[in-house]
């Protein structure tokens, strides 16, 4: 123990300590408030919480009681059987998937021209871009759902409602993404293409396409993935897809069936994640995720 | 082209145009596949998705009229009383609006604390036993593939009708959408401070709690901000499968064509969510900023 070349370290910090004390009074007697502080947060937070569990209905009884039922339900869960609804399922996933694909698309359509506007470096107006940021901020903060059920009003129940309703609810978020990758771009391709006698929408298509468009299908690809996953419970509502089925079946306790459904979502999910992560590193290389 | 400085009939230069354009045209070929395919699956896709643009042009007219027709009738004259018209529910909806805040708050919470519990096991640098990695990753991986209201249908069912099982919904999609961001910053950090913490004999808790903690803090609570916005849009729908919150009387507005009200309602949760997002954004960019001074 003595060897240990620590040792003498730990003999001129022993030494030095009362120094050290006085040197570093962050470290050694913090301040009251910086020392409450944390806990302060923690209490507060922890206060709010408590107040939320009482303003939502919980109680240790219900707690007990629903766990009780869920161990029952997950036992029947087991094991994941379709019975003889298999290819009806199997066509509904289909659905949910062109929904997802073609919904995506759409939305990502719609959003380049919105982008454009939206972007500081295309429209140099602070109180343009601000007050158009916030209307696309607008498509965000409606949930898909509800457009789901506002397109069923328009074009009547099925898939086609949930393609509008996925469409409706990416525009914003495309077309900020976008807007930002338009801005993030160079400006010296376009200062070329115009130095060599191109017009604006030269400069447009060869100056910034070439570099936006890589990453706008990434993008793409990305939101793909996880559009499938709200593609899935559009149904719910209506708008078409696996989602029907899927409340239906634990409206009727089928839970076997219900399982099943998960399964082949979890299943879907996986699928398209590793085949747009695939598509998205053949397009961009492994770097710009 | 007379501008090129090498003469254009010389061998090497030819053979250097020839090589250009095989290059792309090969590039002009990959590019119509990719579109050739897209527009094969866009089609497959509009087939099964039963895309009729028939009753799309037909019905669309349908689409601003109902806009137009949720709006409500403001007058300057009578404003006052048009907006008490408007909002006449508004105590229910702000009531249902707050308990929608809460389940958001509290599932986050939750979700918090089991993303926290979860992301050290699931990290590769942190633990060394390769199926305690997997089997945690696996588990954050079913809690995030299955969206949220999935959970809810199934707890409502167990737990009877109401916000709790909305919020215990939204803590399990947060648990396994957090703990795989967790995961994934506590893979980039510096590991001297936990070998350190080891030689002084820590265990693997203390290493956790005093060397990866203090450095990865601020991006979580960033994450977790991030992840409440969502959780709040997220909790506006839950009452579409009786999972507590706006959702319920937004549902049964629009389904039962109390138009002013559809429209009432949907400003609320917008506005709420605006306040939200621009509340947290704040907060993040404080963190951020407390981050680069020390």
């Amino acid at each position: 123990m003595t060897d240990n070349p620590g040792a003498a370290l730990r003999h001129a910090a022993l030494a030095d300590a009362a120094a050290m004390v006085i040197r570093h009074p962050a470290v050694f007697r913090p301040k009251l408030a910086d020392r409450l502080l944390g806990p302060a947060v923690v209490a507060l937070l922890m206060g709010l919480f408590a107040y939320s569990l009482v303003a939502l209905g919980f109680t240790f009884e219900r707690i007990w009681n629903g766990v009780g039922r869920l161990g029952t339900i997950v036992v029947h869960m087991l094991p994941p059987d379709a019975g003889r609804f298999f290819w009806i399922y199997l066509d509904a996933l289909g659905e949910t998937v062109a929904i997802a694909l073609l919904g995506t698309l759409l939305g990502a359509v719609i959003a380049v021209p919105l982008a454009l506007l939206a972007a500081k470096n295309i429209v140099p107006n602070r109180l343009f871009h601000f007050g158009w940021r916030r209307g696309l901020d607008f498509f965000r903060a409606i949930d898909v759902l509800i457009w789901a059920l506002i397109w069923i009003n328009v074009v009547g129940l099925g898939p086609f409602a949930g393609i509008l309703a996925i469409a409706m609810s990416d525009i914003g978020g495309f077309a900020k993404l976008f807007s930002e990758a338009i801005e993030a771009a160079d400006r010296k391709p376009i200062e070329g293409v115009v130095a060599a006698g191109g017009g604006a929408p030269h400069g447009i298509r060869f100056g910034i396409l070439p570099q936006v468009l890589p990453i706008m299908i990434s993008q793409v690809l990305y939101y793909i993935e996880s559009n499938t996953r709200s593609a899935t419970i559009i149904g719910i509502v209506g708008a078409g897809g696996i989602g029907l089925h899927l409340s239906d079946t634990i409206r009727v306790n089928e839970w076997q069936n219900v399982s099943f459904l998960i399964v082949m979502i979890l299943v879907t999910v996986a699928l398209i994640d590793a085949i747009s992560t695939r598509l998205r590193f053949a397009i961009i290389g492994r770097r710009g995720t | 082209m007379a501008t090129l400085p090498l003469p254009t009939d010389a061998p090497a230069t030819r053979r250097l145009l020839d090589a250009y354009r095989a290059e792309q045209a090969a590039k002009r070929i990959r590019t119509l596949i990719f579109a050739a395919a897209t527009l094969a699956a866009c089609l497959l896709a509009a087939w099964m998705g039963e895309v009729d643009l028939g009753t799309f042009a037909e019905n669309f007219h349908k689409f601003p009229n109902y806009i137009l027709s949720i709006t409500p009738q403001l007058r300057w004259a009578t404003l006052g009383e048009d907006v008490t018209e408007w909002y006449w529910g508004w105590k229910r909806w702000g009531r249902l609006l707050i308990d929608t805040v809460l389940i958001a708050y509290a599932g986050t919470l939750l979700g918090f604390v089991g993303g926290l519990m979860l992301c050290f096991t699931a990290s590769a640098n942190l633990t060394a036993r390769r199926w305690l990695v997997l089997g945690a990753r696996r588990l954050l991986e079913i809690q995030r593939s299955v969206p949220e209201l999935v959970y809810a249908l199934i707890f409502v069912v167990a737990f009877g009708l109401g916000p709790f099982p909305g919020m215990l919904a939204i803590a399990i999609h947060t648990t396994g959408a957090l703990g795989k961001l967790f995961a994934e910053v506590n893979e980039n950090i510096d590991l001297k401070p936990v070998d350190g913490m080891y030689a002084s004999g820590a265990s693997w808790f203390q290493a956790m709690r005093f060397a990866v903690v203090p450095q990865v803090l601020s991006n979580y609570v960033s994450y977790t901000l991030l992840r409440f916005e969502i959780n709040v849009r997220g909790a506006a729908v839950l009452g579409f499968v009786g999972a507590g919150g706006i959702g319920q009387d937004l549902l049964s507005a629009i389904r039962q064509f109390y138009l002013p009200d559809v429209s009432a309602i949907l400003l609320m949760i917008v506005v709420t969510v605006a306040v939200i997002d621009i509340a947290t954004e704040r907060l993040r960019h404080a963190l951020i900023g407390l981050d680069t001074r020390t």
